[in-house]
């Protein structure tokens, strides 16, 4: 079948062709780079909103382009049950535009941090996570300033409850630790997802680490993300 | 009547008046000023520079233009730059440092390319002084916000300490961009007729007469030049950037500029005399950032994030609708004409109306020089005596911030993006970003030595490129071309123009021994502080571009199995003069300094690119700051393997003392890792390429690093070193 994937531009976006890279060459989907402007229906079979800076990042990290017309869009097809994936700057705009609860603050040193981390995939319920074994660990690089999670005690056990966190910043052996958190995430939350399991937000960029060629240790654990929608949409078991 | 500020000298004047046969009024003046400031014209240096050889095979475009243009084959070409903002960052570091990145980006677009990695050179003075940790993280972030936010990655680089910078900061920005070669545009009007837009940023009041401001010394007065400096709209570049590419792939720019130092003035004058054309523009269609601006200040605006392309007339339409896309201002202004005179209007009156060469090329101004005293003082010091504790200096050496992992800096950097990056910072001596277009990869690589090129300006600039190639090879990259920022004093004091004359016949000495050309380069005088009287030390840094054929050649430095044997390439002399020996251990800065040999550069090339292409090689690094006991220590470190290596069979020059052997800079030399099975082909290559090799040792699994030399042993612990060299500039930072 013909998966047709929309990664969604915004102004100032500029992971958005590395993430129709992967998907066209690494995974082998119809992936189409769609201007904001131009995304004016749901009929897509998944979209993805890359990182990089919407707007700048002028006044709070994704904030303006959560407001923008396109996310009209991107809410039905949340609604639907289809695939919504946020990565970096996508996963500040799916919580701005309340899509996925809680914030992302500035890193705890404030400063940007782009560097190789390990996380533990904590739930297998999601589109995103469907074929990846719970417990692993797998190996992405993260690069943002905006990035630690923030969500009120209250609605972090309900998050946890709910099985909403997706993915934690472990160690390579996958311990959850001080140590493994890079920018002060509460629970070292570095991913997380709706009720429904349809919309997924993470600060890692599975795109960059979805080719062995680019990994420091050999590895393309970010392709399993992509892989797994894939094999949801085939099954169409949305 | 000349206004007062002008800093054109009597001479030139005079030479204006004449060849014009008229008073210049205030704007034409003004714009003389900027044109013909030592920072955009190289009035100066133009002679020297001249001296470089710029053509081989793979050249397409050559210095002259807004950047250079290297083939690498199947229709594909690399565009590399260079540039510094060494004035504005010393004044203001976050914005001068952003600016810098800004605008070398749009060199790169101006040329036809996509921007697809940043590289950065900074010098400061010694991190423990405050104002220099200040300048140094500001200057950072002002690199990362600009760089992170536009996504091209910042993926080499490198930063020196050192008493001279303390004032005067060293940022020097370069930057690479791909380009299809059936798309590269030239930097010049090509066709009467063409029209003539700005696009991007408003015009404003900032930056007024920057090119000026960078053209005299840093002086109490400085501080109120702040307004000479631009702030940076990343966001704005970023649509610039892919509004620009869109225009550009589509096939409708013909000829394209950055509007940057010297702002309007300099891009239309440069772009009507280098295509030998006229240009006739109307100025009240700019988009102004405020009201009441006069023809004089939109002429010398240097307001960010703007570009001048000039199409032809029947698609204006479809570039109109690429920019309203991207709610991109845009305003068109004028056309090419065949007058070669640049005519400026202002609401239908006549401002300017100037012969366009006269504007862009100022007479050369021919410096003197003089042999500095300090070189042949320095250069004959009494050699300190050995340190007792031989492993301590060695874990010292370590933590020099000269020597130090650099992951504070280039973490805060974005070096993924645009998924290149296969050579990552800290994993090689050059960074590595594949192109899947043809199936290759390209090295690229920022070097300098102000200590050498101190003590030596000719052999020490010869080195610093010598030393670029070195760290193309060590990824297993074959050097193809290069960039030079000159960053010196003030060029009327004849000491300092000895010292870049010096530089540059050393430089071209080895450029053309190498066969490798330069195709582009900046010049940064005035790097001196006026309250001292002192410059800073003069360096010649130097940015490369090799191509790696295969992804199977592409090499890092770190260890990778026990068993494997170590071997150095070059031979060692007694050439501790400016090392970082000399400089952290004993606070000496003097000595004999290392003399490069091309000869020596070009064996030592052959046995490890051959070596790495054979699969004899596995690992590889460049001997370099701190010498050899340096670098088998950093190869140990990112390996996390040990090593044991006896000095005894490092080959060598008669007579040398361990300090020598241990931490000589000598140049042409390579720490390689190769496998076991594979000793009598690597010994049977040395000969035919005529290289020094020795093999020195072997991996080990025992986590120490391991010196023997006679009865002497030295033995440090693998994480005592791994402490010593990753936090060694850290602790002066503080945070993550």
């Amino acid at each position: 079948m013909n998966i047709r994937v929309a990664v969604l531009k915004f102004p100032g976006s500029n992971c958005d062709l590395d993430v129709v890279y992967v998907l066209r060459n690494v995974i082998g989907v119809d992936a189409r780079l769609v201007w904001h402007k131009e995304f004016n229906s749901s009929d897509w079979d998944a979209v993805i909103l890359p990182g990089g800076f919407s707007y700048g990042d002028y006044l709070r990290a994704g904030i303006i382009a959560a407001h923008s017309p396109a996310m009209k869009y991107v809410k039905e097809m949340a609604r639907e049950g289809k695939p919504v994936l946020g990565i970096c700057n996508g996963f500040q705009i799916l919580v701005e535009a309340g899509l996925l609860p809680g914030a992302l603050l500035p890193n705890d040193n404030l400063l940007f941090i782009c560097r190789w981390v390990n996380v533990r995939v904590e739930t297998n319920r999601t589109i995103f996570t469907r074929i990846i074994k719970k417990g692993s660990v797998l190996r992405m690089p993260i690069a943002h300033k905006e990035g630690r999670y923030y969500i009120d005690p209250k609605d972090l056990r309900e998050l946890e409850e709910n099985d909403q966190v997706v993915f934690r910043y472990s160690t390579e052996n996958g311990e959850i630790s001080d140590e493994a958190n890079p920018n002060g995430s509460i629970s070292n939350i570095a991913g997380i997802t709706n009720l429904e399991g349809n919309v997924v937000g993470l600060m890692p960029h599975p795109e960059r680490a979805s080719e062995r060629i680019l990994s420091p240790f050999g590895t393309d654990d970010g392709k399993l993300l992509f892989l797994s929608m894939v094999e949801t949409i085939k099954r169409g078991a949305l | 009547m000349i206004p007062e500020h002008v800093s054109l000298t009597e001479e030139e004047v005079k030479y204006i008046r004449e060849k014009l046969g008229r008073e210049p009024n205030f704007v034409e003046w003004g714009m003389f000023d900027v044109m013909w400031s030592e920072h955009i014209s190289y009035k100066s240096s133009k002679p020297l520079i001249k001296l470089l050889p710029t053509e081989s095979k793979y050249v397409i475009v050559g210095p002259g233009q807004d950047a250079g243009v290297i083939d690498i084959g199947d229709g594909y070409a690399i565009v590399l730059k260079i540039e510094s903002h060494n004035h504005p960052s010393a004044i203001d570091p976050y914005n001068g440092a952003a600016t810098g990145v800004g605008g070398i980006i749009r060199d790169i677009l101006a040329m036809g390319g996509k921007p697809i990695a940043l590289l950065d050179s900074l010098r400061f003075g010694p991190p423990s002084d405050p104002h220099c940790v200040w300048l140094l993280k500001n200057v950072v972030r002002g690199i990362a916000d600009y760089g992170n936010c536009i996504g091209v990655p910042t993926v080499a680089g490198e930063v020196e300490f050192d008493e001279s910078f303390r004032i005067n900061c060293l940022v020097n920005v370069g930057c690479v961009g791909l380009a299809r070669k059936d798309r590269i545009i030239p930097s010049k009007f090509i066709d009467v007729g063409d029209l003539i837009i700005v696009v991007g940023g408003s015009t404003g009041r900032d930056g007024i007469r920057g090119a000026s401001f960078a053209s005299k010394t840093l002086g109490p007065e400085s501080e109120s030049d702040r307004p000479a400096v631009q702030v940076g709209d990343p966001f704005t570049e970023k649509l610039l950037m892919d509004a620009v590419l869109e225009a550009i792939e589509a096939g409708y720019v013909k000829a394209a500029k950055d509007l940057g130092g010297g702002g309007l003035t300099c891009a239309i004058s440069e772009m009507a005399a280098d295509g030998d054309k006229g240009v006739e523009i109307e100025i009240s269609k700019l988009h102004l950032r405020e009201e009441g601006m006069t023809p004089y200040e939109i002429m010398l605006s240097e307001s960010q994030e703007r570009m001048l392309l000039s199409i032809d007339p029947r698609h204006l339409k479809n570039v109109e609708k690429i920019f309203k896309k991207y709610d991109l201002p845009y305003a068109v202004i004028g056309k090419v004409t065949d007058t070669k005179r640049v005519v400026v209007k202002f609401n239908g009156e006549i401002v300017v109306d100037l012969p366009a060469k006269l504007l862009a090329k100022a007479p050369v101004i021919r410096r003197r020089t003089k042999k500095p005293n300090y070189i042949d003082e320095l250069r004959n010091i009494k050699k300190p005596d050995i340190p007792e504790d031989l492993s301590d200096t060695l874990l010292k050496l370590l933590s020099s911030p000269n020597i130090a992992s650099k992951s504070w800096v280039y973490e805060q950097y974005d070096h993924e993006v645009g998924i290149r990056t296969v050579i990552k910072p800290g994993q090689g001596d050059a960074a590595v970003l594949r192109i899947p277009e043809i199936n290759k990869a390209v090295a690229i690589t920022i070097d300098g030595n102000s200590k050498h090129t101190y003590l030596d300006p000719y052999n020490g600039a010869a080195g610093s490129l010598a030393e670029a190639c070195r760290n193309l090879v060590s990824v297993g990259a074959k050097p193809l071309a290069f960039v030079d920022e000159a960053n010196f004093g003030n060029p009327e004091k004849p000491e300092v123009f000895w010292q870049f004359s010096q530089a540059f016949h050393g430089l071209s000495m080895m450029a053309r021994s190498l066969g490798i050309p330069c195709v582009g380069g900046k010049v940064s005088f005035y790097n001196e502080d006026e309250a001292t009287g002192t410059a800073v030390k003069p360096t010649m840094v130097i940015a490369a571009v090799g191509l790696i054929e295969s992804y199977e050649w592409i090499r890092t430095m770190d260890l990778k199995q026990e068993g494997n044997l170590i071997a150095v390439v070059g031979i060692t002399r007694n050439e501790l003069g400016g090392s970082e020996y000399y400089y952290w251990i004993h606070k000496i800065i003097g000595g004999r300094p290392p003399t490069a040999d091309p000869e020596l550069e070009k064996s030592s090339m052959r046995i490890v690119l051959e070596g790495i292409r054979r699969g004899y090689i596995v690992s590889a690094h460049d001997v370099s700051h701190g010498g050899l006991a340096v670098s088998i220590a950093e190869m140990a470190i990112k390996g996390n393997k040990g090593v044991i290596i006896d000095l005894d069979k490092v080959p060598r020059e008669k007579n040398l003392r361990i300090d020598e052997i241990m931490f000589s800079e000598s140049y042409a030399r390579y720490v390689i890792e190769i496998r076991r099975t594979t000793i009598n082909e690597i010994t049977r290559l040395a000969r035919e390429t005529g290289a020094f090799l020795g093999i020195i040792g072997e991996v080990t699994e025992d986590k120490s690093i391991r010196i023997l030399h006679k009865d002497r042993e030295i033995v440090i612990d693998l994480r005592d070193a791994r402490d010593a060299f990753e936090n060694g500039l850290r602790k002066y930072l503080g945070g993550v």
